[in-house]
């Protein structure tokens, strides 16, 4: 028999329930292999991961994406000459399956071309908005089926990546409109776009501001503060926290540094290194995205943002239409101030603790 | 040269090959589009939002092609090669270690006589001493015992919760005795599902009851199954998952074990019995599945005692003529059974619970309820349509059972009133008599009080006239006397 193994860390300390015993076993019995079983099973189902980038043309959000995932998802879009301006807001989603390792992740990109071009940019929210419930509304459609399936698609937008130009200033009014509507539904990672047009104290000085903005309008961005489940999570976030918005800085081109071979964008004055920490905030931004949150923005999601959505859709039920929801969705419901604002704000993520067995059966 | 370049022309390549074969590709997806290999893959034909066809794929449930309902985009499904390490490799390992935070759920529910050492075998299967005392054989029915126990190991947080059939077998009629175990089933389905259709609901800090596992103890009689246990396995192989085993093996010598294995499994099959199939789609495990299924039903000893073997203890049981040792593959299946429950399988038993079997109850439940997906025009009706409909007729039916008892209360209250009332002229009439008869009686008294004091008024008018003659009398004497007198004194001069 082997000995056995370490008790758990002690930051992490979880109180028994009353009416669960903990016993002590005398020697190995095999639990932890469930854990190999878990990862079989991911890797044999995949992954999804549906990604939205928000932000007005021209702050290389395409490029950013490519960049991101190192695969030529779009074809950064020049304004031609004789190409108009689209008078409305058009959302175009893009998919693919990428793999590495083993790991198959299928990906989904959604960009906002035409997100505040126009002269008067009122509601230019609504479409986006309107976007992303309906991706909550096929959800939650195919969970309420009699007959469901094993498996359903997973459509819905885990993070939006708000694109904010370079002013130095400080945030304008319509990205605090729209932060302020979109923090209700889905998790929004700011970031400064274009960030090799400020030098490092303007980015500091440019980043306190946005926070300070942040904060004045009681914006919360990801990783929000309120769903931060134990000490580790905390302190991992809130350092996290310290540095949003990111400074990015996209390419797809590769140059030649030092004799490495790095992507980077070549300027008379220098080469810009995109994953070099000195130079700009790519790794970051790369890190918290993919290898670290990716599976907790989508549990926030699941959890949080969509189950708000059902409730609020669930006690308006009156207003159901026949079918599949998305047939006459107008852009909306967007949810008015009122009611669906007040759950986010109070509701807090309770996860798995011993001591909610009195909700039980 | 720039690897854009080289990724663009594969593109450009792919785009190529992906326009010609676009009209097949829409009619039936190539396998390299969805890249799940499972078989469980099956494909199905719905109507979209806009009333067209199109292919759904059921692994992925994705309709190809991905239709985005704001028009625009080109939405194949591509494989992408990367130029580089992107780095979201570590995906199943974000996922484990959300789930170890979380812990896990698994629940075994032991069918089987008393003393046939269902507690014994769980105490052996997880190294540690559950408290549970041996029950008695006077139950007068089937009821079924759950106790919850908390177990760690390294990091993996598992909350284990074994339920306990007391009294099977006990009873003198066994007809009933299925019953309780599948109401205990069924409830814990019910209770999930309960959860699940609430407004405000906290499905993933749910503590999952549901039975991932059924552990069905056959006895040793080294014939065949008894009737009950074919009839209970019956009865529970479309709700839980059920793995047989033979309890206590080491009463059945070895060439009778292997006879009574293959009438166990063979009386199983012929009677339709369905028991847990250890998965053998996913190569990893499809091996060892394979050659662990051929040994079902498992013979297991359970033993909680040490002996010394050897030179190390090992977990056994001591016989005057020899050791049965417990971890020994020679000697019973123990180690096979350990092995698939825990360490092979827990996590597919769990998706099994959660994806067949709780979906048909799920199912079989809603439309028990009245709901339907599609209506005879085929057009899908929404769950919460018909629950709101349902919702309201019971709503209706509330309020006119409330008028109804309303009515009655009404009606009572008006005959008690009526009741009252006359109790009320009863009492008046009552008193109005006593009242005259109290009148009455006090005009007679009256009267003869008066006829009282006239008698006295007469006696004292008497008496008064009579002491006037008395005294008259007296005066009249006293004057005669005096005259007397005179006269006596005149004669004497």
């Amino acid at each position: 028999m082997d000995p056995l193994r370490q008790p758990p860390s002690p930051c992490s300390p979880r109180p028994s329930s009353p009416r669960t015993q903990s016993c002590e076993m005398l020697g190995y019995v095999g639990i932890e292999a469930v854990l190999d079983q878990l990862k079989i099973k991911a890797m044999k189902m995949g992954f999804e991961f549906n990604i939205m980038v928000v932000g007005q043309s021209g702050l290389g959000k395409s490029t950013m994406v490519n960049t991101l995932f190192k695969s030529k998802m779009w074809k950064s879009t020049l304004p031609g000459l004789g190409v108009p301006t689209p008078k409305t807001l058009q959302l175009q989603s893009v998919t693919h399956v990428i793999e590495e390792k083993g790991v198959k992740l299928k990906l989904t990109v959604t960009d906002t071309p035409g997100f505040g071009d126009q002269i008067n940019n009122d509601k230019c929210w609504d479409p986006i908005l309107g976007y992303i419930n309906e991706q909550y509304e096929r959800y939650l459609q195919e969970e309420i089926l009699i007959t469901r399936q094993r498996h359903i698609p997973d459509t819905r937008v885990h993070c939006c990546v708000y694109f904010v130009p370079p002013t130095g200033h400080c945030l304008r009014p319509l990205d605090i409109e729209f932060l302020q509507r979109l923090c209700q539904t889905v998790n929004v990672v700011p970031v400064i776009a274009r960030a090799d047009s400020l030098t490092i104290e303007e980015r500091e000085a440019f980043r306190r501001r946005i926070q300070h903005n942040l904060r004045t309008h009681c914006i919360e961005v990801y990783p929000q503060k309120c769903f931060d489940e134990d000490i580790n999570d905390r302190i991992l976030n809130s350092k996290i926290r310290e540095r949003i918005p990111f400074a990015v800085v996209g390419a797809d081109r590769e140059h030649l540094v030092n004799g490495r071979c790095v992507l980077g964008r070549k300027t008379k004055w220098g080469i810009i290194e995109v994953e070099n920490m000195a130079h700009c905030e790519f790794p970051l931004l790369r890190d918290l995205l993919i290898r670290t949150h990716l599976q907790d923005l989508k549990d926030i999601t699941h959890n949080i943002h969509y189950e708000n959505y059902r409730v609020f859709r669930l006690n308006k039920s009156h207003v159901l239409p026949r079918g599949p929801g998305w047939v006459n969705l107008a852009p909306g419901p967007a949810p008015s101030p009122a009611s669906p604002q007040a759950t986010p704000r109070t509701m807090k993520v309770c996860r798995w603790t011993q001591d909610n067995s009195d909700d039980e059966c | 040269m720039p690897l854009v370049a080289r990724g663009s022309r594969a593109l450009a390549e792919r785009s190529r090959k992906g326009g010609a074969g676009e009209a097949s590709r829409s009619r039936s997806p190539s396998s390299s589009q969805c890249w799940q290999t499972a078989p469980r893959r099956s494909w199905s034909r719905s109507r979209d939002g806009r009333g067209r066809w199109e292919t759904v794929c059921e692994c992925w449930g994705l309709a190809i092609p991905v239709r985005c309902a704001f028009g625009a985009g080109n939405e194949d499904l591509r494989n992408l090669s990367l130029s580089g390490h992107v780095g979201f490799d570590s995906l199943p390992d974000q996922l484990v270690n959300k789930s170890t935070s979380q812990g896990f759920c698994f629940n075994i529910l032991c069918v089987g006589e008393t003393g046939i050492g269902k507690s014994t075998l769980m105490d052996t299967l997880f190294n540690t001493k559950f408290e549970n005392d041996p029950a008695t054989h006077n139950e007068p029915g089937v009821r079924l015992k759950a106790r919850s126990y908390e177990l760690q190991e390294s990091n993996v947080r598992l909350k284990l919760t074994i339920v306990d059939t007391v009294g099977f077998g006990d009873q003198i009629n066994k007809d009933d005795s299925y019953k309780p175990i599948v109401e205990y089933i069924d409830a814990q389905f019910e209770a999930y599902l309960q959860e699940e259709l609430k407004i405000k609901r906290s499905l993933f800090n749910y503590h999952d009851t549901r039975i991932h596992a059924c552990l069905y103890f056959i006895a040793p009689t080294g014939h065949s199954l008894k009737s009950l246990d074919l009839v209970t396995m019956k009865k529970l192989d479309s709700k839980v998952n059920i793995i047989p085993i033979i309890a206590k093996a080491d009463t059945i010598a070895k060439n009778e074990l292997h006879k009574f294995k293959s009438k166990i499994m063979s009386e199983l099959v012929s009677n339709g019995v369905q028991i847990y199939q250890f998965p053998t789609d996913e190569e990893t495990v499809a091996e060892i599945n394979a050659t662990m299924s051929v040994h079902l039903p498992f013979a297991v000893v359970g033993s909680t005692e040490e002996v010394k073997i050897g030179n190390k203890m090992a977990k056994a049981r001591q016989y005057p003529w020899g050791v049965v040792q417990v971890e020994n593959e020679n000697h019973c299946d123990f180690v096979k059974l350990r092995e698939m429950l825990i360490r092979v399988n827990m996590e597919d038993l769990r998706e099994q619970t959660h994806t067949r079997h709780y979906e048909l109850y799920r199912r079989c439940k809603l439309e028990e309820m009245g709901f339907k997906d599609t209506d005879p025009d085929s057009k899908p009706f929404s769950l919460q349509e018909t629950y709101e409909a349902k919702r309201n007729e019971f709503l209706g039916e509330l309020q006119k059972k409330e008028e109804e008892m309303r009515q009655m209360f009404v009606m009572r209250v008006k005959e008690k009133e009526a009741e009252l009332k006359e109790a009320e002229k009863e009492l008046h009439e009552k008193f109005d008599l006593l009242k005259r008869t109290h009148q009455e009686e006090k005009k007679k008294v009256e009267d003869k009080k008066k006829e009282l004091e006239e008698e006295v008024n007469n006696f004292q008018k008497k008496k008064a006239a009579a002491q006037l003659l008395q005294s008259q009398a007296q005066q009249a004497g006293a004057q005669q006397t005096k005259k007397d007198k005179d006269k006596k004194n005149a004669s004497f001069t």
